[in-house]
């Protein structure tokens, strides 16, 4: 059973059929003139204006790039182009890798990353010291972190930088499809394949009153070499899907995930992580104390449980979770669930039932003292 | 760290060396250790890897214990300090 739906999820028949249906009609460039072309064009149009519809802003400011970081880079790259003069860029401890490797990129190493409380959310009195400098060209904070869940109140967040005249870039990759889209940002950047469309495509919205400069080459293209019609049309079928279920699916993942936390609670020297209430219906991350990260992932993909991890021993870089570092979080034993429509009520029952006996297993063959 | 944490540091009555072991292993040298010592003990644990430095505090909140601080050694590794409660 697939319990890693973060970034990637299972495709639905609806947004396969599309994506099918796709390659028998979008195969032509849409940027040619013939009618092979025009239809290839209207499957792109309507595609955006249904992402457009979705994340409250107009078609014509809704971009699509090659991929979420791209899309993270170009508008972060576009601001700061705009913002001549300010070249300092602020962001959260626990953005995405994409983002402040972008921001760290086009500012030189002039970037400051403002803290996070024990349940990720971000100190608004440290962002606001930070934005009180008028050297900063714009500010990037995520809405759901994708390791730990918990929501940015944006509302908050949007009215430091708003009043400090910093355009606010929001992360939302983690939360698009999950959730009521947030209503205070300047750009939005979402990944369709974390709501089931497929990967390789980035989306970015843009309120008309953002000033952006193109940084790159192709002037206003965002997707130099054009997108995958297959995969824009795939992508907004689910999208659509997952809009039309929203309420049920949410409130049925977040049930089970309330359940994973109440229950990980109850296992002894289980930490687990990020705020209970204000988070993304479909994550939920725990961390267990003296288990080696990799030893309980290959375990749980041996029993056929996919699930995914912080912890360093897990990571391409070897590096801890500088997410689960900001917020204090046990680095080591992460367990990070993300919950797609189809997980079933049984699927997690079978999961809690074997999860205390695989924690002790790995605890006795690591030597660890009892807790 | 702060004059008051060095100077709990160099009073740690229980030096625990993890150096070149990767977590969770020196957290767990850290539990050994720990258990039969008397409340007010300090421990001292030598690490390499740096995600102790994000475990050992975390171990002390978990367990109850105090995290009083971390100082560098004079190689490439950390000194981080717990007193047990």
């Amino acid at each position: 059973m697939f319990l890693d739906a973060s970034g990637s999820a299972p495709m639905t028949n609806r947004t396969l059929e599309a994506f099918h249906a796709g390659l028998a009609d979008g195969w032509a460039d849409p940027s040619r003139l013939h009618t092979e072309s025009r239809r290839a064009r209207q499957l792109v149009d309507a595609a955006r204006e249904a992402f457009a519809d979705v994340l409250g802003t107009r078609p014509e400011h809704t971009h699509l790039s090659h991929s979420p970081h791209t899309g993270l880079e170009r508008i972060i790259a576009g601001i700061f182009a705009a913002r001549r003069g300010r070249d300092r860029i602020v962001g959260t401890a626990i953005e995405r890798d994409a983002t402040l490797l972008a921001a760290h990129h086009l500012a030189g190493g002039n970037v400051t990353t403002v803290p996070v409380d024990t349940l990720g959310h971000v100190d608004l009195d440290a962002l606001a010291a930070e934005l009180a400098v008028p050297d900063v060209a714009l500010a990037a904070v995520q809405h759901g972190n994708h390791e730990i869940g918990t929501l940015q109140r944006l509302d908050q967040v949007a009215e430091v930088t708003r009043s400090a005249n910093v355009p606010l870039v929001v992360d939302a990759t983690a939360s698009i499809g999950h959730g009521a889209s947030p209503e205070h940002w300047d750009a939005l950047v979402a990944n369709p394949a974390d709501w089931g469309g497929p990967s390789g495509l980035g989306i970015v919205a843009l309120q008309p009153r953002t000033r952006w400069l193109p940084s790159w080459p192709e002037g206003d293209d965002w997707a130099p070499g054009g997108v995958f019609v297959p995969s824009v049309l795939a992508a907004a079928v689910a999208l659509q899907e997952r809009t039309e279920q929203l309420e049920s699916t949410t409130e049925r993942l977040r049930g089970l995930v309330a359940r994973v936390r109440a229950t990980a609670a109850t296992w002894p020297g289980v930490d687990v992580v990020g705020d209970p209430d204000e988070r993304l219906p479909h994550i939920v991350t725990f961390s267990c104390l003296y288990v080696d990260g990799e030893s309980l992932l290959s375990r749980l993909d041996r029993e056929g449980i996919a699930v995914g991890s912080g912890s360093a021993c897990t990571t391409s870089t070897l590096e801890p979770s500088r997410v689960l570092a900001s917020v204090g979080a046990l680095s080591h034993g992460n367990v990070r669930l993300g919950l797609h429509p189809g997980v079933t009520e049984e699927q997690i029952s079978r999961l809690l039932a074997l999860m205390p006996r695989v924690i002790a297993d790995l605890r006795a063959e690591a030597g660890a003292p009892e807790l | 760290m702060s004059a008051d944490q060095a100077a709990a540091a160099d009073a740690s009555d229980v030096t625990v060396d993890a150096t070149g072991l990767l977590c969770p292993l020196p957290i767990i040298e850290l539990a050994k250790a720990a258990k039969g010592l008397p409340a007010g003990t300090a421990i001292t644990v030598l690490c390499t890897d740096l995600a102790a430095r994000i475990d050992v505090p975390a171990w002390a909140r978990m367990t109850g214990h105090e995290f009083v601080g971390e100082s560098r050694t004079d190689g490439e590794g950390v000194a981080l300090t717990v007193r047990l409660r």
